[in-house]
């Protein structure tokens, strides 16, 4: 999409969102958007990383635990306000993606997928033994019960973590179309040739995973407000991890447009199931989806539908050995 | 840009695909919501509390069918309409905003456990409803809310009242005993027991010679066990889960840990499935209990509410014995229902006056609840296994395997003491 | 406290784990180490074989190791058909990178929740009458539980050992290992090899699965733990050397079972990946690697 469309399409997104905090009362429609709205944020930024880069990171309840323990902190602390706990969250996190990377990105992709699982259970460890935020058992936070210009709080978080997806993909579709997004095409197709073309493959590395982190960490941040009970096995818990991979690969890992749209089915998909079948076989169904998706529609949704919208003649072209 | 149709079209089905789905939300709610009385909950299910989640949903379906078969509450049906919280707080919120906005329901009550009654609270307490708890540790210790009432009967300081009971029958043995090792899970409720069980320690004068956690999902007790039996203490208090209770009895005897009396806080020794795989291992340990098949508290329903349980419990492939947590789910709808009835309203605060001003009468005796929520008096039992022989379940239908020692009214037989008597 | 009891008595327990821990990890020394698969999903697999010995000794009173054994060649048929996926997938394409890792993890999550819905979240245990048991020597107090996994688990280290050192398809898959290229250019199928191979992987998850249960209660999530042991020990021995896994995976266990002795059991897991991470920035080619 262009620039002004682009735009144009985000700012009649979250005026949408807006008007419709106007209208709707029920809550719960509040507390389900922004659970699929905050997958949006954590897909987008895991494909940052995965789809744009082609480093797999098995390690985002990491990030988003970073994030969401961060506003514990801060909460606990000074009693900061949600704007802070963002900002706060999103540079803890970001840190620690560029942490990561520094360590871990001059081998190879694989050790630094297996160096992400290890991150997610090191901080879970930490923050297991860790008093203040409520070590293993947790601690309970009292969410306010109003915001300015908003009903009620929720809807606020709505609101914010809606702002919060546009940013995502906005950032994910500038780096799309800038140098930066090249540079991380040229480090997925072939790191070496990239590196022998004169690509700065370290530094835009790092650059991914910073801005992975700072998203994730952003997703984190309304989590302790969103649920009011923090505890370290909700916050790691592995499904993150799972989603934030199975959504961009299920939507497509090469746009920005891939990510959402996994997000919005499976998401949605997910909130539905929760209320009707078993959680269980509702994650076996994602693990099958996944690995179904992988073998045979590798591109993804946004693969799929490009390769059908291709003209006949461009398509028996294009197909060759 | 071209617009090219054989492009737009197949965006134009997708996005409308997507607004199809996000509108699937709105699923319809009750049809025809008028007429039953709804009550709502979120029970594990699934993941680490589902074993008991599972068999408290089995009892209080039992309540919803005896209690329509009565004519239901008001003369309307009872429904319940309910989710399953995977044993993860986070649903937990979502769940219950669900429950009240979407289904509409008249009633909310808690699911199982303490880490799943705690994020339910903030949601009961801004919108002032009545919130039966299921066997939660102190969970309304901070907030004091006049809604919440708990059918498990710590008493009225659940911690410290539920950690004296084996620390005040340890003091009245002769001699009286010096050391205690304390050692428990790093989770809410062992969190809040140990914290209580110090206090109780320095009350009655014993030495701690070992106070420490382990990770919820530490599998191998051994270093743990042999760290204890270091420190040669007289008393052994462990508070603990089901996996770990198993973990740390199997580690004694492999250690070979002798302490003059061993048990405490372990939950999990009431389930038939530890009983059977640990069997004559329980012996000469004193543990929590909540409910046994001992004459001193044989109440009235209770016989034939735990033979319909257990017909049912086989098929659903739950706890078979269902002495544990399935009776008092029961009891805290009745607790309910019978509020309700008595009020002749469905109005939130007229049945939380109701409640605290009022006995009742259940399938686990009389209940009356305190100030806080809590049962006015104490009724955490301590019993001893003793005389176990065989894994054979059928031995824990009856009475005389686990003796109750406290309180003294429902004492239905005396301590072995120490500790190694009781193993030979 | 630091007594000399308590240490021998962590460092014995950390030897045995030890000898188990190669047993878990000789799946990975061959799947990554030689064929450079990347299957996460090998711990997994694991858990399956603990499942298989556990429904085994429950309902025919099977015991855990006969049960292994006996489950070893339909484990190695598992793994044939998995790779065969798997290079129909990716590897004939040359798209590993991205996609093979993402379906190893899809296969993951798949058996886990499987497992999950089949028996539940409980921790299951076996018994077998050698299990509660122990003997002392001095001070040190030695687990049958841990003694005969530990045992097992260096017999089937050196049963492999000597598989791929002395026979024909051995050399083969150290030779494809080394050079595919090459190793077509002298005749052999380095499809049929690596095939061979990945069975072979996964059959040892079977033997694995069944002295997991047998040192204690297991569970499907357990397997996560496992991930981080079996590379930390595969890359710290070095890549496809079968006697450096076995060292690697004693010095991993005598880590992990001092530090859950004297910092809290809570560290105990995190010290594998510590190592990892430590044998990656400073060795990467491992102890023994080529």
């Amino acid at each position: 999409m262009r620039g002004h469309a682009f735009l144009v399409v985000a700012v009649a997104v979250v005026a949408a969102g807006l008007a419709v905090t106007r209208v709707l009362d029920n809550q719960y429609y509040y507390f389900a958007a922004y659970v699929v709205l905050q997958y949006v944020v954590l897909a987008t930024a895991w494909n940052i990383l995965g789809g744009y880069t082609g480093y797999v990171n098995f390690g985002t309840p990491a990030f988003f635990a970073l994030g969401a323990y961060t506003a514990v902190v801060l909460i606990r602390w000074v009693k900061a306000p949600l704007g802070l706990q963002l900002v706060a969250g999103a540079i803890i996190a970001g840190l620690l993606g560029l942490a990561l990377g520094y360590l871990t990105l001059r081998l190879r992709g694989v050790f630094f997928s297996i160096a992400t699982l290890a991150l997610a259970v090191v901080l879970q460890t930490m923050f297991i033994n860790w008093e203040y935020t409520g070590g293993a058992r947790g601690t309970s936070l009292v969410r306010p019960a109003t915001a300015p210009l908003f009903g009620s709080y929720v809807q606020f978080l709505f609101v914010v973590m809606l702002g919060l997806a546009v940013l995502a993909v906005a950032t994910a579709w500038w780096i799309e179309r800038s140098w930066i997004g090249r540079g991380l095409a040229a480090i997925r197709d072939n790191e070496e040739a990239a590196e022998c073309m004169g690509v700065p493959t370290l530094k835009l590395k790092l650059v991914a995973t910073t801005v992975s982190g700072v998203l994730m960490g952003l997703a984190g941040a309304p989590f302790p407000y969103y649920v009011t009970f923090v505890e370290p096995t909700s916050v790691f818990d592995l499904n993150y991890a799972v989603n934030s991979l199975a959504m961009p690969m299920i939507g497509g890992t090469t746009t920005w447009m891939g990510p959402v749209i996994g997000a919005v089915l499976l998401g949605t998909a997910q909130q539905i199931a929760t209320v009707t079948i078993s959680s269980a076989l509702n994650l076996l169904l994602v693990g099958l989806i996944l690995v179904a998706f992988v073998i045979l529609a590798p591109e993804g949704i946004v693969g799929l539908v490009q390769r059908l919208a291709r003209p006949r003649a461009e398509r028996t072209r294009r197909s060759g050995p | 840009m071209r617009r090219n149709p054989r492009r737009t079209r197949p965006w134009a089905v997708i996005s409308l695909l997507i607004v199809a789905l996000a509108f699937s939300g709105a699923w319809p709610g009750a049809a025809g919501a008028a007429d039953p009385i709804k009550i709502g909950f979120g029970m594990a299910l699934t993941g680490g509390l589902a074993a008991n989640g599972k068999a408290a949903l089995i009892a209080m379906q039992l309540w919803e069918a005896d209690i329509n078969k009565k004519g239901g509450l008001l003369g309307r049906p009872v429904q319940l309409v309910y989710y399953d919280d995977q044993t993860k707080g986070a649903t937990v919120p979502g769940i219950y905003t669900k429950l009240l906005d979407v289904d509409k329901v008249h009633f909310v009550v808690s699911g199982y456990g303490t880490n799943l009654i705690a994020p339910a609270m903030p949601i009961v307490m801004e919108r002032k409803l009545v919130f039966p708890g299921l066997f939660g540790l102190a969970n309304n210790e901070k907030a004091n809310y006049a809604g919440y009432f708990q059918i498990m009967p710590a008493g009225p300081r659940p911690a410290l009242d539920w950690t004296a009971t084996f620390l005040d029958l340890a003091a009245r043995q002769n001699p009286k005993p010096q050391t205690i090792a304390i050692v428990g899970a790093d989770a809410e409720y062992p969190h809040n027991a140990m914290e209580a069980a110090r206090e109780n320690i320095k009350r009655l004068g014993f030495k701690t010679v070992y106070d420490s956690t382990y990770p919820p999902n530490t599998v191998d007790f051994t270093p743990i066990v042999r760290a204890i039996k270091a420190t040669n203490p007289d008393l052994v208090g462990v508070y603990s889960y089901p996996p770990d209770s198993a973990g740390m009895v199997l580690a004694a005897h492999e250690v070979g840990l002798r302490p003059k009396m061993f048990g405490a806080g372990m939950v999990g020794l009431q389930f038939a499935a530890l009983l059977t795989k640990l069997g004559p291992k329980l012996n000469g340990i004193v543990n929590f209990d909540v409910w046994v098949p001992e004459p001193t508290l044989r109440f009235a329903g209770i016989e034939d509410f735990l033979k319909r349980y257990q017909a049912q419990a086989e098929k659903a492939g739950v706890d078979p014995l269902g002495h544990y947590l399935p009776p008092f789910a029961y009891a805290y709808l009745q607790v309910l229902g019978q509020a309700v009835e008595a009020t002749k309203s469905v109005d939130q605060q007229k049945v939380i006056d109701y409640v605290h001003k009022n006995e009742f009468d259940t399938i686990v005796g009389k209940v009356k609840f305190g100030a806080n929520g809590e049962w006015t008096t104490s009724r955490m039992l301590q019993v001893q296994f003793q005389g176990i022989e065989t894994t054979d379940i059928a031995q824990f239908h009856k009475a005389g395997k686990r003796v109750v020692l406290w309180p003294e009214q429902y004492k239905s037989g005396s301590i072995i003491y120490p500790y190694e008597k009781a193993l030979k | 406290m630091i007594t000399l009891d308590l240490f021998l008595n962590a460092v014995t327990a950390g030897i045995l784990l030890g000898g188990f821990y190669a047993a878990v990890s000789l799946g990975i020394a061959i799947a990554f180490g030689l064929l450079d698969i990347v299957n996460i999903a090998h711990p997994v697999f694991v858990m399956l074989g603990s499942y298989v010995a556990y429904t085994m000794n429950l309902r025919f009173g099977l015991d855990p190791i006969l049960t292994g054994l006996l489950f070893t060649p339909v484990f190695y048929g598992l793994g044939v058909l998995l790779y065969r996926i798997y290079y129909a997938s990716f590897e004939r394409k040359g798209a590993e990178a991205l996609r093979g890792l993402v379906f190893f993890f899809g296969i993951l999550f798949i058996v886990e929740v499987s497992l999950l819905l089949a028996f539940g979240v409980d921790y299951r245990m076996i018994e077998a009458s050698y299990v509660g048991r122990s003997f002392h020597i001095g001070p040190v107090g030695i687990a049958f539980r841990l003694l005969v996994p530990c045992v097992v688990g260096v017999a089937l280290t050196g049963a492999l050992y000597l598989f791929l050192s002395r026979t024909f398809y051995g050399r083969a898959i150290q030779a494809v290992a080394q050079d595919s290229f090459a190793l077509r250019l002298m005749g052999a199928n380095p499809f049929k090899v690596k095939d061979v191979a990945f069975g072979l992987a996964i059959g040892t998850a079977a033997l694995a699965g069944a002295l997991l249960i047998m040192i204690g209660p297991v569970e499907p999530a357990m397997n996560r733990e496992y991930i981080g042991r079996v590379f930390a020990v595969a890359v710290l021995g070095g890549m496809g050397s079968i006697g450096g896994t076995l060292v690697a995976a004693l010095i991993l266990g005598v880590a992990e079972s001092l530090t859950s002795t004297f910092y809290g059991p809570s560290w105990g897991v995190a010290v594998s990946f510590g190592v990892l991470l430590l044998a990656l920035a400073v060795r990467p080619s491992g102890l023994f690697g080529r």
